[in-house]
């Protein structure tokens, strides 16, 4: 019996090979478009007369405003890539960080300002001076049940994904027009500005990206979120509850933008409805760049922060380059197409092997 | 050898006015392996559904293992030892294979609920021993099954139901997509499942395949079940004169 499933094994032999993790790419593309600024940077003083031959990457402070760039849309591109790999998309973040910071902020106002009462007041005093963790807190629930709500009506309606969280879009952001009629509302308290100062963001970016990355990796949750991506008949006749696992990678999606919400206006000590506009377009991209393919079942946190980290750079780099934020917006769209198209390609480049 | 398995008495499905199936009287035996054999729409899936819980009967009873049964549905099935191996295989194509196997009763280390942590190594210990077990050999565990050929794949569906069965396995049409020695090393799996004594329905257009490996064939035509043959009492013409139905128009209750 051994000889002859030994006979079937040479069928597979091209295959036999351990399998190159789709991160490798991301990584090396990291590292050509990085190097490419390197060398334009060497170079520069050929076409602008003004600015001296400098490095792009032998500098501390690039590096981390480059981090520092993404760490906002990174943490909701940690939530958007799970949702992504269950076969989903996520097109309410932008907007349920505009509703979440607009109702986080109003629990993290100050009441007296240089000794007059807060002229941007949602609350009475009751509610002004709270400890930090409870607009925290508020941030994180408001998410998670945004998110929750999508996670609903895609599991239960079999409405697309697509389609829930652009309703989600829709709303959220009237929702943060509705809650101060459009005002801002400003004037935190010392405490709650903790979460966007200094490196604080990075910090709560990689942590996060860690947690969900271990997550993914070594537990239940992970496998089940794979397993509905690559097939949810395969799991469904495993016996994976799909519905309620649907709502749960959706309220953490939803839970990781009122991170971002929290962060974003702790950092900028104020909250306008406006904010997060397209934050889910870029959280999108990030993963996608960075090798998570929208048609499910593949791709990993590694890869999302690789892909946050190609967005970061090629904003900087381009900023250091001088060249016009429009262009900056024109390559990035392109850049998104390409990394679909490659996505495309390994896919049918699979379908023909097997 | 004379424990009986699987019973049904007056299985019968309907969908609207049309009957897939007609009082199917039908038994199984331990460590008996029985052909179901029938044309495109003779109702052979039809009475495998009724069996594993995905479709719910219109009449009839099932007795499984002693007991009379009611399955809510497949999942319910596979906890009272029924394992199915389906057409389509419900493998996930971008795990490996220990998470394959084990997917949906996976191996926790620690309880932390959607969070708990996987028990890896054990689960590929385990995968590694199944494979061994059922003669199935993968290069490497730890590739996604989307890597993996049609009769790889097959294979791995295969033990997953060797593995975890302990009283019954059904497979519908399990080598229909391959090729010539994918097929044969499936074969061999099926041999060494009867040698292990694991019962089993096999779905089946390949009356070679049928002949070579079972000990049953039972031939179903328009929703009945027209003939049940020990395989050393017939033959192949007979076997397609009931399948055609030359010969069974008649055809009663067989038990």
């Amino acid at each position: 019996m051994a000889e002859l499933s030994g006979t079937a094994a040479p069928a597979a032999g091209p295959r036999r090979r351990r399998q190159w993790p789709a991160e490798i790419n991301v990584l090396i593309g990291l590292v050509v478009i990085a190097l490419i600024f390197e060398v334009l940077g060497w170079l520069q003083p050929m076409w602008r007369s003004d600015i001296a031959a400098q490095s792009f990457l032998w500098n501390s402070q690039r590096l981390s405003i480059i981090i520092g760039q993404v760490a906002i849309t990174g943490i909701i591109a940690v939530g958007v890539t799970q949702v992504i790999i269950t076969g989903g998309i996520d097109l309410s973040s932008g907007s349920v960080v505009g509703a979440t910071a607009m109702i986080a902020m109003s629990f993290a106002q100050v009441a007296m300002v240089n000794g007059n009462p807060n002229p941007k007041a949602i609350f009475g005093p009751e509610l002004m001076d709270l400890p930090a963790i409870v607009p925290a807190l508020v941030a994180v629930a408001c998410g998670a049940i945004a998110g929750m709500i999508n996670g609903a009506l895609i599991a239960y309606t079999q409405i697309p994904p697509f389609i829930a969280t652009l309703g989600m879009m829709v709303t959220a952001r009237g929702v943060a027009n509705w809650y101060s009629h459009g005002n801002p509302i400003s004037f935190p308290t010392q405490a709650y500005t903790v979460f966007g100062s200094g490196l604080h963001p990075v910090l709560i970016f990689v942590a996060l990206a860690v947690l969900f990355h271990l997550a993914l990796r070594f537990t239940l949750y992970g496998t089940r979120t794979y397993a509905i991506g690559s097939n949810p008949e395969a799991a469904r006749i495993s016996g994976i509850k799909v519905e309620r696992h649907l709502m749960l990678v959706y309220s953490i999606a939803g839970a990781l933008a009122g991170v971002a919400a929290l962060v974003l206006t702790s950092k900028n000590l104020t909250a306008q409805a406006g904010m997060g506009v397209m934050y889910e377009l870029d959280a999108i991209a990030m993963a996608v760049i960075g090798g998570v393919s929208l048609s499910g079942g593949r791709g990993s946190i590694v890869g999302t922060v690789l892909g946050a980290l190609i967005f970061g750079v090629i904003t900087s780099g381009f900023t250091f380059l001088g060249i016009d934020a429009y262009y900056q917006q024109i390559i990035k769209g392109a850049i998104i197409v390409v990394a679909v198209i490659a996505d495309v390609a390994r896919q049918k480049r699979r379908a023909r092997q097997a | 050898m004379s424990d009986i398995i699987l019973e049904t008495r007056g299985l019968t499905k309907r969908y609207g006015g049309v009957h897939a199936l007609e009082d199917a009287n039908f038994t199984l035996q331990a460590g008996e392996h029985i052909a179901v054999v029938g044309d495109n729409g003779a109702g052979k899936s039809t009475f495998v559904r009724q069996i594993t819980g995905v479709e719910q009967r219109t009449a009839g009873k099932v007795w499984f293992d002693g007991n009379e049964v009611d399955f809510a549905g497949p999942i319910e099935a596979r906890e009272h030892g029924i394992e199915t191996v389906f057409q389509n295989l419900a493998l996930a194509d971008d795990l490996d294979v220990p998470s394959n196997l084990f997917l949906g009763r996976e191996l926790i280390r620690f309880n932390l609920g959607p969070f708990s942590i996987l028990d890896r190594k054990a689960m590929r210990e385990r995968t590694q021993d199944a494979l061994t077990r059922t003669a199935v050999k993968i290069p490497n565990l730890s590739n996604t099954i989307r890597h993996m050929s049609g009769g790889q794949r097959q294979c791995v569906a295969i033990a997953r139901a060797a593995s975890f069965a302990s009283k019954l396995i059904i497979m519908d049409e399990p080598t229909a997509a391959l090729g010539v020695q994918e097929t044969a090393q499936v074969e061999n799996i099926i041999r060494g499942l009867k040698d292990r004594g694991i019962p089993l329905i096999l779905i089946s257009h390949n009356l070679r395949q049928v002949f070579d490996l079972v000990d049953r064939i039972v031939v179903f035509r328009r929703g009945r079940i027209v003939a049940s043959l020990r395989r050393d009492e017939t033959d192949g013409n007979d076997v397609v004169a009931y399948i055609t139905g030359v010969k069974g128009a008649e055809a009663g209750a067989y038990a």
